[in-house]
Order: structure tokens, then C-alpha cells, then sequence
């Protein structure tokens, strides 16, 4: 049984649960009734090419209206801002001594997320970790994702034995345990900043590899690819115009779990130790702060709370985005 | 069809399907093992203190590391063919030995986390299956989605801060009390009182996906045909949801508990960190700061196994829960 037989159940019934304020839109505008429960319609609106832009606005409609992937939208706006404008109002490098050593948070206006155990300002250090965050996180995401998607599609696209040698391959990498897969990567390629981005999305390709290929398996059957395969259109054209556009959906989804989860992942190496040493990141705070973790553990606390934050925010927002896309397969991270 | 022989069957495709994937992850290992700074005579020059060009030469002639990359590989094979992990000349005694030692502390770390992460998402999904839409549903969905947004080390010395410093009710670190000689029921209770707080912060993560797995396939086996059946037939709501209604809903439940035990040892390795736990995890931290590769890719390779292994007991606990899947 796979995986996403089972997501395809938690996505049908989690839409059967939103059905609800799905009913009281289509009394607004009775004109175009909202299947949000049903699955078939899919294919109805997907076999003409006008209809996916409209569907698309539908979408974003959908997800303006839910206040929880709104709240998840600002909050990760408001990190994305304090990571651009972290060289404005901390110009200064956040390794540096600046002032006594543990001052609580509150104790001195100038500190108001306190110092740690060598003087350093602590929020400094949170408004630059939030830029190697973000880094890691994005970069890791759109180069797992690129690379999974490809090798999701050439093996859900051409089946046979490329299918079949590429399942293998893919299954490897999903039987390796992630995360020590991550440790041993990143212990053997020395850590920084880039080894680091291309481990996670060594290890974070292959489930986007299975969904791809999920998704062109059912697509490749579609009338409106033998159409486009009578129009003798060529095999890269059919994949990238014609069937991935199409796929997209539970991707999108997708990266932003991952990079919800890259997130998390780099968090927990650089806390391990196992960071870009010449770099401030929230999780190599929480790993210094644990020294201090009876006397100062708002030094730990804080980065934490900044990650939970900004992680919850990403599940928000993607949450928000499965019950607007709709697809048929709600991805759990594993 | 007998229980064993559709046991049987599940074992046999198993191990056809996994022979090609533990074949791909030897090689693969193999080859990240080459790719590691350092090699095995560089490890005993640098313990040793000093060596000269000839030494080294000489050394690596005798571990077989100046043939080709093919007959090394081959050299690999027939070593783990006999069990053999490699040498780990810090701790100074066989790999496969060391990985031994701390196992079982790692996999009674992660069956207590799982119990718990179980126990815990199937409680709190069916409550959220039992009001769906109500308010109960949403404070849980969003605590849970909370759950899945932690990392498991800041919950740990999260912990740690509330309960062995503030509150002072639980160790902060460690397996069992040190030179204690409690024998029988006391010991197992002092070895819970330290297992608490690992396997609690390790569990977290996995409560917030059980639940809401509980809670989406409850609703959708609710909705059935032989629910309203058993209904029709005048069985007590208690005995619909136990019997019935949860019974097909831990299916997907098994299946996703079977996926995390890789990710499980992933979080393992951090959270043991945390409360410097005996058992793998914390091995792999300190090879990882010691660069004592053979142990690290042991570890991997071990590790993998386990999660063949653990998808296998899955597979046969699902022709338990429901014998039409082992049929085909």
C-alpha cells in the first residue's frame, strides 16, 4: 500500500470537512458551484486550457479567504523582511562581543532579546539567523524540488524498465534514514553554507520524486496528452508544456513542506554542531545556549520560539494551499 | 488460506523486492566511504603520531587500500558477507561490536517514543474525529500542527528547563541512576523515570501526524456501508468505533509508523544529544566530531537495515489487520 493511496484518503476527507464553507460560497456565486468534495471534476477542468487560469484564481481566492494561511502569509513576510534588513540595523558582524554578558531579555533597552555567555547581542544574532534560515531552506527546496520532479517524471512519463530502474533507485534513498544520511553527507563534505543546502536536498528529493511520478502516471492517460502526442509533439514538450503544468498543484503543496522541513533539518545540524561554523543560525544558538540551559535559558528559548514560528507558518501556508489547490494527494512529511 | 502461509507470501515478496534496495545502499555506502578525507592508513599515521611516506605506503598495501577501486569494493563485500564492519581504531574494537553495544538503547528509546506518539495521535484524533468542525477539532488540529512545527531537540531542553530545573521532578540526562543497585520493579521504574523525557520529546512530532491521520480515516471509515450495518444491527457506538471503525482506521496508521522508523532514528540521533542518551544517535555525534567514518557508515548501513526490517513487520501486520491484502 502506498503512501499516497493513503494521503489521497486524509486529502478527500479534509476537503469533505471544508465542504462546508464551500456550500455557503456557491450560494454567493451560484454561477460556477464549487466542487470541492468531488475529484472527477478535475479532469472536466483540465481538459480545456481555459479553464486553469480561472481555477487558479479560484484558488487564490480560496486562500485569501482562510485566515490561517493569512496569519502564516504575514508572519513569514515579517521574517522575510527582518532576514533582508538584518545588514541595515545590525550592520555590525552578530559575532561580536558588544556588550557585559547575560543580560536577561528586558534588562537593557539597547538588548532587548538580551546577550549570551561572550556579550552577543541576541537579537542581532536571530535577525541574521533568519537569513541563513531562509537561504538554506529556499535553496534546498527549489534544488530538491528540480531534481525530484525531473526524475519523477521521466519515470512516471516513459514507464518500462527506465520506471522501474528509477523507482529503484529512488527507493535506496527513501530506505537510507534521512537524517543520518544528512549527518554522514555533511560530515564528509565539511560543513558550510553550500554542502549544507545540497545534503538536505539530497535527502528531501525522493519523496517529490514519488509524487511527480504519482502524478504523470495518472496524467500521461489523460485524452489531452494523446492528443497532444497525435499533434506529434515531442516527448520534452509534452512533459514540461504539457503534463507539468498539470502536476503542479500538489507540488506547490509540497515545497512548502520541504521547506518547512529544510528548515527544521539545518536547525538541527547547526545545533549538533554541525553548522556553517563562520555563520549565526538559530539552531547554532540553541546548541550554545545549552550550555547555559539552567541559568540563561532564554538563550536557548527564543531562537526556538523563532523557529517553531516561522515553521508553523510554512505549514500554514501550506495547508492553506492544499485546501485551495485541492489536489488529490496531501503529502504527510516523513 | 492458512495465517502462515499468507505470512509466508508477505515475507517471501519482501525480500525479493528488498535484495536489489540493501545491494544499491551497500554500493552506495561503499562509495561514500571512498569519498571521506582520509583514509584508513591516514586514521592509524594520525593516532599513531607520526609516519613516515614508506609506513604509509606499507600500510596501505596491507589494508589492500592500493588495488583498484573494483577489488576494493569486492574486498567491502566480503567483509560485510562475514558480518564485518571495519575497525574503529578510537573506541579500539570492531564497529559491528560498538554498534552492538548501543543498539538496544536507541531502539527501547524509539519503541517508547512510538507507543507514546501512537497512543497519544490515536486519543486525540478520534476525539477530533468524534466533534469534526467543532471547536474541540480546531483548538487540537491547530496544537497539533503546532507539534509538527517543533524541532525535538528545543522541546527536549524545553523540558529539561520545566521539569529537572524549575520543577525538579525529572532527571535531566542520562540512562539510570548512577551506581544504583536497584534490582526488579524499582529498576524499571528508574529507567523510565530517565526514558520520559527523551521518548516524550522524540514522540512530539509524530503525535501531530497520527492524529490527524486518526482523524481523517475515522471520518472516512464512519461514512461506510458496514458502519451503518453494524449501526443497523444494534451494536453499542463504543463497540462501532472500537471494533470496527478504528480497527480499519489503523491500517494507514501501521503503514505511516513503519515509514518513520527511519525518521524516527534521524530524530533519535538529535534528541540522545539532547539528554546524552546511550545509544546510537549519540555514537553517531561522536563520530561525526571525532571523523571516524567506518562507525558513521556502519551506522548508516545498520540503520537502513532496521528500516527494511521494520517495513517488513508492517507488510505482516497488515495481513493481520486485514487478510485481504496479503491475497494477490
Amino acid at each position: 500500500m502506498s503512501s499516497s493511496e493513503i494521503s489521497g484518503h486524509t486529502g478527500s476527507i479534509r476537503q469533505a470537512y471544508r465542504a462546508a464553507p464551500a456550500e455557503a460560497d456557491a450560494t454567493v456565486d451560484a454561477v460556477e458551484p464549487q466542487w470541492s468534495n468531488l475529484h472527477a471534476p478535475d479532469a472536466r477542468h483540465r481538459s480545456t486550457a481555459a479553464v486553469p487560469a480561472k481555477n487558479g484564481r479560484r484558488a487564490l481566492k480560496a486562500f485569501l479567504r482562510n485566515p490561517n494561511a493569512i496569519f502564516g502569509l504575514v508572519f513569514l513576510a515579517l521574517v522575510v523582511i527582518c532576514a533582508l534588513i538584518a545588514p541595515l540595523i545590525y550592520p555590525d558582524d552578530p559575532l561580536s562581543m558588544v556588550t557585559t554578558p547575560f543580560l536577561w531579555p528586558g534588562q537593557d533597552p539597547a538588548y532587548p532579546f538580551g546577550s549570551d555567555s561572550l556579550g552577543r547581542d541576541v537579537l542581532s544574532g536571530m535577525f541574521w539567523g533568519a537569513r541563513i534560515s531562509l537561504l538554506v531552506g529556499l535553496a534546498a527546496t527549489a534544488l530538491g524540488l528540480s531534481f525530484g520532479a525531473l526524475v519523477g517524471a521521466i519515470a512516471g512519463y516513459f514507464g518500462g524498465w527506465i520506471d522501474d530502474l528509477l523507482v529503484r533507485f529512488i527507493e535506496i534513498f527513501q530506505t537510507l534514514p534521512s537524517f543520518v544520511l544528512l549527518v554522514v553527507l555533511v560530515a564528509i563534505a565539511q560543513p558550510t553554507a553550500p554542502t549544507i543546502i545540497v545534503a538536505i536536498a539530497i535527502v528531501s528529493w525522493p519523496m517529490v520524486a514519488r509524487l511527480t511520478r504519482a502524478e504523470f502516471r495518472a496524467i500521461r492517460e489523460k485524452d489531452f496528452v494523446m492528443a497532444a502526442r497525435s499533434l506529434g509533439y515531442g516527448h520534452a514538450r509534452i512533459i514540461f508544456r504539457e503534463i507539468l503544468p498539470n502536476a503542479l498543484p500538489p507540488l506547490i503543496v509540497t515545497s512548502s513542506v520541504m521547506v518547512a522541513s529544510a528548515i527544521l533539518m539545518e536547525a538541527a545540524l547547526s545545533f549538533m554542531g554541525l553548522g556553517d561554523p563562520n555563520v549565526v543560525s538559530w539552531g547554532s544558538m540553541i546548541g550554545e545556549g545549552r550550555e547555559e540551559i539552567r541559568t540563561a535559558w532564554y538563550l536557548s528559548a527564543l531562537p526556538g520560539l523563532a523557529i517553531v514560528l516561522t515553521v508553523l507558518a510554512l505549514n500554514l501556508i501550506a495547508d492553506g494551499l492544499n485546501d485551495a489547490l485541492n489536489p488529490r494527494f496531501s503529502e504527510e512529511r516523513s | 488460506m492458512s495465517d502462515l502461509t499468507r505470512i509466508g507470501r508477505t515475507l517471501r515478496r519482501t525480500a525479493v523486492q528488498a535484495v536489489p534496495t540493501i545491494f544499491g545502499i551497500v554500493i552506495l555506502n561503499f562509495f561514500l566511504f571512498k569519498l571521506a578525507p582520509g583514509d584508513a592508513a591516514d586514521v592509524m599515521a594520525g593516532e599513531s603520531g607520526s609516519a613516515t611516506v614508506e609506513t604509509m605506503t606499507a600500510l596501505r598495501h596491507r589494508f589492500g587500500l592500493d588495488n583498484t577501486v573494483l577489488v576494493q569494493l569486492l574486498d567491502y563485500l566480503n567483509n560485510l558477507a562475514h558480518f564485518s564492519l571495519g575497525y574503529s581504531p578510537r573506541y579500539n574494537m570492531p564497529v559491528a561490536e560498538l554498534i552492538g553495544q548501543r543498539l538496544p538503547g536507541t531502539l527501547m528509546l524509539m519503541a517508547v517514543a512510538l507507543v507514546i506518539a501512537i497512543f497519544l495521535g490515536i486519543v486525540l484524533g478520534a476525539v477530533m474525529s468524534a466533534f469534526s468542525g467543532k471547536l474541540p477539532d480546531r483548538l487540537i488540529s491547530i496544537l497539533s500542527l503546532v507539534f509538527y512545527s517543533t524541532p525535538g531537540f528545543w522541546v527536549g531542553l524545553m523540558l529539561i528547563v520545566l521539569f529537572s530545573v524549575v520543577l525538579g521532578w525529572l532527571p535531566s540526562g542520562g540512562s539510570g541512576t548512577i551506581g544504583s543497585d536497584l534490582t526488579g520493579i524499582p529498576a524499571v521504574l528508574d529507567s523510565l523515570r530517565y526514558m520520559v523525557l527523551p521518548a516524550t520529546s522524540l514522540a512530539l512530532f509524530y503525535v501531530a501526524i497520527y492524529a490527524r491521520l486518526t482523524r481523517a480515516s475515522m471520518l472516512e471509515v464512519k461514512s461506510q456501508d458496514f458502519v451503518r450495518t453494524a449501526a443497523a444491527k444494534g451494536l453499542s457506538p463504543r463497540a462501532i468505533t472500537v471494533r470496527h471503525v478504528l480497527r480499519n482506521a489503523l491500517i494507514p496508521i501501521t503503514t505511516m509508523a513503519g515509514m518513520h522508523v527511519g525518521s524516527m532514528l534521524g530524530g533519535a540521533v538529535v534528541v540522545e544529544t539532547v539528554y546524552s542518551w546511550p545509544g546510537l544517535g549519540r555514537l553517531a555525534f561522536e563520530a561525526v566530531m571525532a571523523r571516524d567514518f567506518s562507525v558513521l557508515l556502519g551506522i548508516l548501513l545498520l540503520s537502513s537495515l532496521l528500516v527494511i526490517a521494520a517495513n517488513a513487520a508492517v507488510d505482516i501486520l497488515h495481513t493481520w489487520l486485514d487478510p485481504r491484502i496479503g491475497v494477490r
